[in-house]
């Protein structure tokens, strides 16, 4: 380990490198610096930490597991590789991670409501629950096209006490919550925490939410060490805003070990239909930091593809952009169609159904563990990131493999739906 | 003008200091390029100078402009579907500057940085533009654009809120050039029906600070609420109440007529604000 002056893990805001900062309306500035003082003041209380720490443990099911899957490993060259279950917590997913983090800061800072934004459900559903358990109020946003799609994680919401609004304005998807969210916050401030899901946005979220993320690269790392008795050549996650990977990359930042982001690279890079903004985008602001960005030459933000609604976003964490222009992690492009395989596959030989968003990292692994191999490397350990299960995409995936005909899925739908 | 300053007041100060000489605050009207196309987004910022306004603020059309209510959300997706290009922003300048009014820019961040903000800067100056309206970029973040406006004497608008700590108060004063924006409300833009009650504080409050004009925005919409604003502020700053009458169906032609009776509505408003007061 490096010296903690020259450590990368808990680099802090606002910059990191060329990206970063506060790119937003001067009215939110007071609330930023709020939450900022609010979070720096909690993290090194051990009240805080005790009462995060118990609910990780009681509530969310933490530590996760790490689960060796030989049978997928067959398939990437015969290297090893291990999966991080943040499939296995509460919710189905790594986000309630930070959920539960920035409710508990929401409840230090007296507020009574929160806020969200939700693409394919996951992480409003996991608002809804914190919001639930730590009775707070909780209004979710969401794209209209969204709510159609992921119907039943509308449903789940409700259930939980939520109020959803569909987005009905701009491309209707995630970047368009977003905007609805911060207008809501512009106006609401007082009583009001955007409780953002993933490391983007203004200073201090990235460092934020980054810090109530990092528990699984600590966790893992000391799981492979345990199992393996030496760290893990290769640490591979997805990345959509950048969430899981910048959790289970943060502890082995000052490691000799590779970090491998994948990104959605939809029907493909040259197509122009992908979420790929480390290969398909250039610097740029939105949402309050300024990272890689799908734009066009005006600067207009374009829309971002994925099969996967948890990575179809148009731009990704200032904190990634900083470790893709340092060089100290490395992101490719996975295709829809290689997620969609890596996802049948630990399917079929490991009996764990993944989250689509996971299965990119999975497709990541399966090419790394070859080319590994192909270096004489058979010896390599791949560590994955497994950041969400797949119940949520089952659908979908029936579709993909034609599995059911559309009747029956409206009907299943229709069914579950009445029985709720 | 003086050499120690470089450009004292800026263009909209100095013409913002000519109406206060004459008793009467601005009426500041904005309008998005390239609404309903780019030749009838200048027909209307000119129908609107002809109307009353003595600055415009012209928007740049953009995908996500989060300081913004649905009457311009609906307006500037109307453009950029109607192909509107950044550029296109310095032909309606140069037009409307003709006039002899100041003409501002009010752009989100990424355009200019994808534009480039040096390069932007000296085509609004070569278009004739008065400065940029920036709602998404605090001079904490703008040394870039600081830099590049007082190299192309351009006015430099920066908002407060409702919000704003004294001391950032202090310090968004002292980077701008022209006047400083003071939102009335903690919100978007849009149409209420009262202006927030804190706006006449945050003005003074603002001036207290060290602006030389404050100009008030958000939620003005009727000539009462412009009169009512026109008197504790340099410039009264209408957006959504203009966009509105454009929005319809109507001919053209009607949807001018409505935009000049609004505008002249406002215009009479700010006119007759302190003549009240005194009589």
């Amino acid at each position: 380990m490096a010296d903690v002056a020259d450590s990368l893990q808990d680099t802090q805001g606002p910059y990191y490198g060329d990206f970063g900062g506060r790119f937003v309306p001067e009215a939110l500035i007071a609330a930023l610096e709020e939450l900022e003082a609010e979070y720096r003041s909690a993290i090194v209380d051990p009240a805080f930490l005790a009462e995060l720490e118990r609910l990780q443990r009681e509530y969310t099911g933490r530590p996760s597991p790490l689960t060796e899957v030989p049978r997928f490993a067959e398939h990437a060259g015969g290297v090893r590789v291990l999966l991080k279950r943040e499939d296995l917590n509460h919710t189905g997913s790594h986000k309630i991670n930070n959920v539960l983090g920035q409710a508990l800061l929401v409840k230090r800072m007296g507020k009574k409501r929160v806020i969200a934004e939700t693409g394919a459900g996951q992480h409003g559903v996991a608002t809804a629950t914190a919001a639930a358990l730590l009775d707070l109020e909780c209004v979710v946003y969401m794209g209209e096209e969204d709510t159609q799609r992921q119907a039943l994680n509308v449903a789940r919401m409700r259930l939980l006490g939520a109020t959803v609004v569909p987005v009905t304005i701009g491309s209707r998807t995630l970047k368009d919550a977003i905007n609805e969210a911060l207008r809501d916050w512009v106006a609401n401030v007082d009583d009001t925490h955007y409780l953002l899901g993933t490391v983007t946005g203004p200073h201090p979220f990235p460092e934020i939410v980054r810090e109530f993320h990092k528990v699984i690269g600590n966790e893992a790392r000391a799981q492979v060490l345990e199992r393996v008795g030496r760290l893990p050549d290769v640490v591979a996650a997805c990345v959509g805003g950048g969430s899981n990977a910048l959790g289970i990359f943060n502890a082995f930042l000052d490691d000799d070990v590779r970090l491998v982001g994948l990104e959605a690279g939809g029907d493909g890079v040259d197509t122009g239909r992908h979420s790929a903004r480390f290969s398909g985008g250039a610097p740029g602001v939105l949402h309050g930091a300024k990272s890689y960005l799908l734009q066009d030459d005006d600067g207009q933000t374009l829309p971002s593809h994925s099969v996967s609604a948890g990575l179809d976003y148009p731009s990704v964490s200032p904190i990634h952009a900083w470790l893709h222009d340092s060089h100290r992690a490395e992101y490719r492009p996975v295709t829809d169609d290689e997620a969609m395989e890596a996802f049948r596959l630990l399917c079929r030989t490991e009996g764990i159904i993944p989250a689509i968003e996971s299965a990119h990292a999975l497709a990541g692994a399966l090419v790394l563990g070859r080319e590994l191999a192909a270096q004489g490397r058979q010896d390599a350990v791949v560590l994955v990131n497994l950041s969400g299960r797949g119940d949520k995409d089952v659908a979908t995936a029936a579709r993909w493999f034609d599995l059911v005909d559309e009747e029956d899925i409206a009907k299943a739908a229709t069914t579950e739906g009445s029985s709720l | 003008m003086t050499a120690t300053t470089g450009f004292g007041e800026g263009r909209t100060g100095a013409r913002l200091a000519e109406l206060r000489a004459e008793g009467r605050a601005a009426l500041v009207g904005y309008l998005p390029v390239g609404f309903p196309d780019v030749d009838r987004s200048i027909e209307a910022a000119l129908a609107m100078v002809e109307a009353g306004a003595d600055v415009v603020e012209l928007g740049v059309p953009y995908t996500d402009p989060v300081m913004d209510g649905p009457t311009i959300q609906h307006a500037v997706e109307a453009a950029l579907e109607a192909g509107t290009r950044v550029a296109d922003v310095f032909r309606v300048v140069s037009a409307v500057a003709a006039t002899g009014v100041p003409v501002l820019v009010m752009t989100y961040w990424n355009p200019v940085l994808r534009y480039g903000v040096d390069r932007f800067a000296a085509d609004l100056a070569a278009a004739g533009g008065a400065g940029l309206i920036t709602p998404d970029l605090i001079p904490d973040e703008g040394a870039e654009w600081l830099a590049a406006a007082d190299a192309h004497g351009l006015d430099k608008v920066f908002l407060v809120a409702p919000s704003s700590t004294v001391p950032r108060l202090a310090s968004t004063a002292a980077a701008s050039r022209g006047f400083v924006y003071a939102a009335s409300t903690m919100g978007v833009t849009g149409e209420r029906t009262q202006v927030g009650p804190r706006a006449a504080e945050l003005v003074a409050a603002t001036r207290e600070a060290g602006a030389g004009h404050v100009c008030v925005g958000l939620g003005v919409s009727t000539g009462e609420q412009a009169a009512q604003v026109a008197r504790f502020a340099d410039g009264v700053i209408v957006g959504s109440a203009l966009v509105r009458p454009l929005l319809t169906d109507a001919p053209w032609a009607e949807r001018l007529t409505a935009l000049r009776a609004v505008t002249a509505e406002l215009a009479a408003g700010v006119r007759g604000a302190r003549a009240e007061v005194g009589a």
